[in-house]
C-alpha cells in the first residue's frame, strides 16, 4: 500500500492554488495576445477546487479532467511548463500539442484526458475505477465535471454503474453557477445531489471557495474509495471570476450582472487562504510562483511548434497505412 | 473434423482469449444469458467480474470501455442491436478512437466492439436493421466484417489483440454458416488483409461479409460465361487496397458488391480508388443498397427490394465483362 499523503500544510495549500491562479492569468493574457490559438476557458476563482480535491490524492491515483482544466492538471503534479507549452501548441507540450488547451492528458501525473463532451468524461472515470479495483491495491479514480454535467444521460448512466458496482470513484461536481451561459436555477429541476443519493451514493454540498473544506470532503470521499465502500459525489460550491471563455472578452455576453461577480470575488479562494498563513510565507511563495510561471512561458514560447508533416502521427496505437488526401500522381 | 458455426466461432474466440489473458472481459446486455449465443458459458467459466451484465445503458457502458481499457484492460461489448452503436458514436469515434490522438499517443484504447447481428432481420423492423459499417469506415474507426466462421475467429482474436479500438460487424445472414475446420489450425488473422475466396481472370467482385457467398454462388452460374475473381476485403478499414490492386492488376475490371448505403458508401470509395490509382480497362460498376439506409423489415418483399440481390450482380458482371 502506497502511503496516504498527510493533511496539505496551508502553505502548500496556497502555493497550488497561487500556481493556478498566476498561470491562469498568464494564459489569458496569451490567449488574448493570440499565443494561445484556442483560446483558453479560465478556471480562475475555482482554484480551491483542484488544490483541495488533488491534496486528497496520491501519485497513483487517476483523475478525468474537462475543458476548464489547467487547475486539475497542476494541482495533480503536472510541469507548468509543459502545460503551457500544450496550451501554445508545442511538442513539448503535455500531450506534444495534440490537445491544446481542451484535452489536455498527463499520463505520467495521474491525467488520463479531458472530455470535451460535458459530462462524458463520467462513464470512462467509472470504467478506470473498476479496472483499478479489478488490479488490486487501492487507487482511486476522480471526475470532474461542471453544473451542466448533470443534465447529461451518459452522467446519469455512470452513476448508476458505479453504484452497482461500487466503484472507488468520487464524482466532484464544479458548480459554478452556470453551462456556459445558462444559469443553474433554470437548468436543474430538483437538486443537483439528489441525482446522486438516487443512486444510493452519498453526496454532499461543500463550500468550493475554502481549500480546507474541499479537503476534508475530498480525503473523506477518497477514504471510502478505498476502503472498497464505492463512489462519492460531492458538489462543491463555487464561481469562475472569467468568462466561460476567453471569446467572451471579444463578445460580451450579458448572463451575470456585477454585483452578483463582486459578491463572489469578495470570497476570492486565493487571499483567503493567504490570510491563514504567515505573511512571509506568503511573500516567498508568491516570488516562488511567479518565477516558475514566468519560466513556464519562456519554456513555452521557446519550445518547437508541431511540424505539420507528422500531423497523422498518433491517431492509432497500431499503426495503419493512411491516404493523404491527395491521391498519389 | 468439427463442423463450426459462425457463432460458435465467436463463442470460441472470446472464452480462448479470456482464458489466455486475464485483462479480457465481455459487457453488455443480456450476455449472461447469451441471447446472441457469444458468450455461452462465459459467465461459468469467468463469472460476473469478467462477465458484466449491464443495464440499458449504453453511453455509459461504452464510455466506461473505454476507462477500463485506458486502466490497462482489454474489454470486448456486445450491442445486441446495430443501431446502438450509432447512439454511442459519441463514445466510440469521439472519445475512444480520438484518444491515442488528442493525448500525443500516451493513451491506448484496447476495445472491440461487437455487433453480433448486422443487416438485415427480418421481421424486426426498420430500426433493427442497420448494416453500419461504412459510418465507422468513415470515421476512421478499424472495422472488421468476417465472411466465413474461421475469418470469424481469426479476425476476432486480432481485434481484441488490437490497441485500438475495433468494431467487428457479424452478418446476420451469415450467422447460421457452417464450416468445417481443424480447431488446432485456427488462427488469428491480421487486420487489414483481404482474401480471394475465387481466382478468376476476367472480372474482380469485391464483395463484403455475407454477401461473398452469394458473389461465389454468381461466380459459379457465370462459370460458361465469364471467368470472376472474389475478392472480400474482410477488413473495411484499413481496407486492403494492395490486395485489390493485385487483382486488377489481372482482371482490370471491377464490381463492388456491397450492402450499405449507395451515397459517400464502401462501393463509392473502392470505385473511386480504383479509377484513380488502379489498372481498369472498362468503366466499374457498384450493386448497394438504395440511397438512404432504407430496410422496412417488417414485410419480406420490401426488404429484398431494398437488398443488393444476386441477380443484380450477375447483371452488373455481364456488363462489366462486355464493355
Amino acid at each position: 500500500m502506497v502511503a496516504e499523503p498527510p493533511r496539505p500544510d496551508p502553505v502548500a495549500l496556497y502555493r497550488t492554488m497561487r500556481l493556478i491562479r498566476r498561470f491562469e492569468e498568464r494564459a489569458v493574457e496569451l490567449a488574448r495576445s493570440g499565443e494561445i490559438g484556442s483560446g483558453v476557458h479560465a478556471c480562475i476563482g475555482q482554484e480551491a477546487v483542484a488544490a483541495g480535491v488533488c491534496a486528497a490524492l496520491r501519485p497513483d491515483d487517476i483523475i478525468l479532467s474537462n475543458h476548464r482544466g489547467h487547475g486539475h492538471l497542476l494541482a495533480k503534479g503536472s510541469e507548468p511548463g509543459r502545460l503551457m507549452a500544450e496550451l501554445t501548441g508545442r511538442v513539448t507540450g503535455v500531450s506534444r500539442g495534440r490537445s491544446g488547451s481542451f484535452h489536455p492528458a498527463d499520463f505520467g501525473a495521474g491525467v488520463y484526458g479531458a472530455s470535451g463532451t460535458v459530462g462524458h468524461g463520467a462513464a470512462i472515470a467509472t470504467g478506470i475505477a473498476f479496472a483499478l479495483a479489478r488490479q488490486g491495491g487501492d487507487r482511486v479514480a476522480v471526475s470532474f465535471f461542471g453544473d451542466g454535467a448533470v443534465n447529461q444521460g451518459a452522467m446519469l448512466e455512470s452513476l448508476n454503474l458505479a453504484s452497482l458496482w461500487r466503484v472507488p470513484a468520487v464524482f466532484v461536481c464544479e458548480n459554478n453557477l452556470y453551462a456556459t451561459t445558462l444559469p443553474v436555477r433554470t437548468a436543474v429541476a430538483g437538486s443537483i445531489v439528489a441525482r446522486a443519493q438516487a443512486f444510493d451514493i452519498p453526496s454532499s454540498t461543500v463550500d468550493g471557495m475554502d481549500p480546507d473544506a474541499v479537503y476534508d470532503a475530498a480525503a473523506a470521499a477518497v477514504a471510502r474509495a478505498r476502503a472498497g465502500d464505492g463512489p462519492t459525489f460531492l458538489e462543491l460550491l463555487t464561481y469562475r471570476f472569467e468568462g466561460h471563455h476567453t471569446f467572451e472578452y471579444r463578445t460580451q455576453p450579458q448572463y451575470r450582472d456585477q454585483e452578483e461577480i463582486d459578491r463572489w470575488r469578495d470570497r476570492d479562494p486565493v487571499p483567503r487562504q493567504a490570510e491563514r498563513i504567515p505573511a512571509q510565507a506568503r511573500g516567498l511563495v508568491d516570488e516562488e510562483v511567479e518565477a516558475l510561471v514566468e519560466e513556464a512561458v519562456r519554456f513555452a514560447l521557446d519550445s518547437p511548434r508541431p511540424d505539420p508533416v507528422d500531423v497523422l502521427d498518433y491517431l492509432y496505437a497500431n499503426r495503419i497505412p493512411l491516404r493523404a488526401g491527395v491521391a498519389d500522381a | 473434423m468439427p463442423n463450426m458455426s459462425y457463432t460458435k466461432a465467436l463463442n470460441r474466440a472470446l472464452g480462448e482469449e479470456m482464458g489466455s489473458d486475464p485483462l479480457v472481459l465481455v459487457l453488455g446486455e443480456d450476455i449472461n444469458l447469451a441471447l446472441n449465443n457469444v458468450t455461452t458459458g462465459l459467465l461459468d467459466l469467468f463469472g460476473p467480474e469478467r462477465v458484466l451484465e449491464t443495464p440499458l445503458s449504453e453511453q455509459g457502458f461504452t464510455g466506461f470501455a473505454t476507462g477500463a481499457a485506458l486502466a490497462g484492460m482489454r474489454p470486448v461489448v456486445e450491442y445486441q442491436i446495430p443501431f446502438l452503436t450509432l447512439l454511442v458514436l459519441e463514445q466510440i469515434y469521439n472519445q475512444a478512437n480520438r484518444y491515442s490522438l488528442i493525448t500525443g499517443g500516451q493513451a491506448r484504447v484496447p476495445v472491440t466492439y461487437l455487433l453480433p447481428a448486422t443487416g438485415w432481420r427480418p421481421g424486426w423492423g426498420a430500426q433493427h436493421s442497420d448494416q453500419p459499417y461504412g459510418i465507422f469506415a468513415h470515421t476512421g474507426v478499424k472495422t472488421v466484417l468476417p465472411a466465413t466462421p474461421s475469418d470469424a475467429y481469426g479476425l476476432f482474436l486480432s481485434a481484441i489483440r488490437d490497441d485500438d479500438p475495433v468494431v467487428l460487424l457479424a452478418p446476420l445472414p451469415a450467422l447460421g454458416l457452417r464450416e468445417n475446420v481443424v480447431y488446432a489450425e485456427l488462427a488469428p488473422i491480421p487486420l487489414g488483409v483481404g482474401r480471394v475466396h475465387r481466382v478468376g481472370d476476367d472480372v474482380t467482385v469485391v464483395a463484403t461479409g455475407h454477401l461473398v457467398h452469394d458473389a461465389l454462388a454468381v461466380a459459379e452460374q457465370l462459370t460458361d460465361e465469364v471467368s470472376v475473381e472474389v475478392f472480400d476485403p474482410r477488413t473495411i478499414y484499413p481496407f486492403d487496397w494492395a490486395g485489390l490492386a493485385a487483382s486488377l492488376e489481372k482482371t482490370g475490371r471491377l464490381v463492388v458488391f456491397d450492402d450499405t448505403t449507395r451515397f459517400c458508401g464502401l462501393g463509392a470509395e473502392i470505385l473511386a480508388t480504383a479509377v484513380e490509382q488502379m489498372r481498369l480497362v472498362a468503366p466499374p460498376r457498384r450493386v448497394t443498397r438504395p440511397d438512404s439506409a432504407v430496410v422496412i423489415g417488417c414485410e419480406r418483399a420490401l426488404d429484398l427490394a431494398v437488398q443488393p440481390s444476386r441477380e443484380q450482380l450477375a447483371s452488373a458482371i455481364e456488363t462489366v465483362a462486355k464493355s
